[in-house]
């Protein structure tokens, strides 16, 4: 059955609409002066200046972080490039002079047209080596080709790990924890 | 050249320094100012910020300066004309806004004595009515010439709506006219100099408060503001009968607009408000003069401020309703307030 909506039948009051007029008039000045003395309901951030932070889970631009020597923490191991679903990782491994590390990235590359910011590579790594933590919103650009984070480019706005390599945390005192 | 002794030439200087002292610099300066304050004061009053970003350096002044960098825009910006067959029509239309907006400010007695008056023309107020009802021939002309079927849709409701609305807001200021006895706007503010009852001063809104709120309503529907702007209506014609302006063209537009909401103001205080009168304060000495003109101002800012928030409280009238309420209720209203008006003087008369 059809609901019934109920109309309010004007009187002679509010269709005389003066009086009406008069307390819409008396809501707006109120309104005024209350904003007029601080501003408690507007809600507006001035953007450029003013910024709201992230949340901490807010996952930004990428970026690829250092061992405490300042070089790469990526081993090369593949896993985040395999559990990336927008297949936007590419990775280029070589041998590393270390035995103990064996291989290190020489292209870590990054399609950011691509990458769906999911995630996923941070979870996958084993070394803490990638994470999505920087808070830089996706950045624009005027080239498609400006959109391929580098290894460079994604240690430039890297930290050295707190992370050791394997998976236990560092003394705080041995650690760099800059973020 | 013998300025002094040449009558004609003291007249026509007189005239040009109150011109540009009233019209230029308060009357353009209000409407200028008016330009940022509609736009900040519905800010404030909506709980968002408003314009602030224009600067000089490190100064931003409220936004203050964006009635500096919108004239800046507006010139340098492209001036479109329309593919119209009447390019010359469409570039008179807003002239024809501008002039007779500006042109009514002639009477208006802005201070006490013919040095505060341009012109003290007898029939001042038949003068501002002939003068502001040439505004339709904007309105319907650049419509027209457009060559845009909203604006042409616009343009037919404004011709309808303000000339409906002149019969109203004419038959409304006869009350006035006929308790001050004269149509010269300098002789109604003198008659409401005194008091009846011994304290209330004798100003039209006492005397005459129906007619006040007629003539509010019929000069903000004469002047297409919300709630009467069905010629505009942007949720259903664009901009309706401006849709095609821009640039400086838009600007003169919204400008003469503006300089209307000030003749609204101006016209009110002058009729309805006392003029430049201040219950209890008589004499000619300078001082008093400048504070006489001082509440002609005040005066004339408080109805500005009135016009802003109703334009801001009150949501458009559907176009049937705007023609139901000028005929079927402005109209009746206005000539019974006439009638009632008649008797009771003939009756005060008579005894």
């Amino acid at each position: 059955m059809a609901k019934v909506v109920s109309r309010i039948e004007p009187d002679f009051a509010r269709q005389a609409y003066v009086v009406e007029a008069l307390k819409g008039v008396g809501i707006v000045t109120r309104q005024f002066v209350r904003n007029i003395f601080g501003r408690k309901d507007t809600p507006t951030v001035q953007y450029p200046e003013e910024r709201k932070p992230y949340a901490a889970r807010f996952r930004g631009r990428h970026r690829l972080m250092r061992r405490d020597d300042g070089q790469v923490r990526c081993v090369a191991c593949m896993l985040c490039a395999t559990a990336c679903p927008a297949n936007c990782i590419g990775i280029v491994a070589a041998e590393h002079g270390n035995p103990d590390i064996e291989k290190y990235p020489t292209r870590f590359e990054i399609d950011l047209l691509k990458c769906i910011y999911c995630g996923f590579c941070e979870e996958a790594c084993p070394c803490d080596a990638i994470r999505l933590d920087s808070g830089i919103h996706s950045v624009p650009s005027m080239t498609r080709r400006d959109q391929k984070a580098g290894v460079l480019n994604l240690m430039a706005i890297g930290a050295p790990s707190i992370a050791m390599q394997g998976g236990e945390f560092k003394a705080e005192s041995h650690g760099g924890d800059s973020h | 050249m013998h300025i002094t002794g040449n009558l004609l030439l003291d007249t026509i200087l007189m005239a040009a320094v109150k011109m540009v002292g009233f019209v230029f610099v308060f009357v353009m300066g209000l409407a200028t100012v008016l330009t940022w304050t509609e736009r900040k004061f519905s800010a404030v009053l909506q709980n968002r910020i408003g314009p602030n970003r224009a600067n000089i350096g490190k100064m931003r002044a409220g936004g203050l300066f964006h009635m500096i960098a919108d004239p800046i825009k507006m010139l340098t910006k492209e001036d479109f004309t329309p593919d119209t067959p009447n390019p010359y029509l469409f570039r008179i239309a807003p002239v024809l806004a501008l002039i007779p907006a500006l042109l009514v400010f002639v009477v208006i007695p802005f201070g006490p004595g013919d040095n505060f008056q341009i012109s003290g023309v007898d029939a001042g107020i038949l003068f501002i009515f002939g003068i502001a009802s040439l505004n339709v021939y904007s309105s319907v002309i650049g419509a027209w010439a457009s060559n845009n079927k909203w604006s042409l849709m616009g343009g037919l409701r404004i011709s309808a709506q303000m000339i409906s609305y002149e019969v109203a807001i004419g038959l409304s200021l006869c009350g006035i006219f006929m308790i001050y006895g004269s149509v010269d706007l300098q002789q109604i503010v003198i008659g409401q100099g005194t008091t009846f009852w011994g304290f209330i001063p004798a100003w039209g809104i006492f005397l005459q408060p129906l007619s006040f709120i007629l003539y509010l309503t019929c000069a903000i529907a004469e002047n297409k503001r919300a709630p009467f702007d069905v010629g505009e209506a942007e949720a259903e014609l664009t901009a309706g009968w401006w849709t095609e302006y821009s640039a400086m063209g838009f600007a003169v537009l919204a400008l003469s607009e503006f300089i209307e909401v000030v003749m609204i103001g101006c016209l009110g205080t002058t009729l309805f408000l006392g003029g430049w009168q201040i219950p209890g304060v008589q004499g000619s000495t300078p001082g008093i003069i400048v504070l006489q003109i001082g509440a002609f101002i005040l005066k004339t800012l408080i109805l500005v401020w009135l016009q802003l928030t109703i334009r801001w409280t009150l949501p458009r009238f559907r176009y049937d309703q705007v023609m139901r309420l000028g005929w079927r209720i402005l109209l009746p209203l206005a000539l019974a307030n006439l009638v009632l008006t008649g008797v009771v003087l003939a009756v005060i008369d008579r005894f």
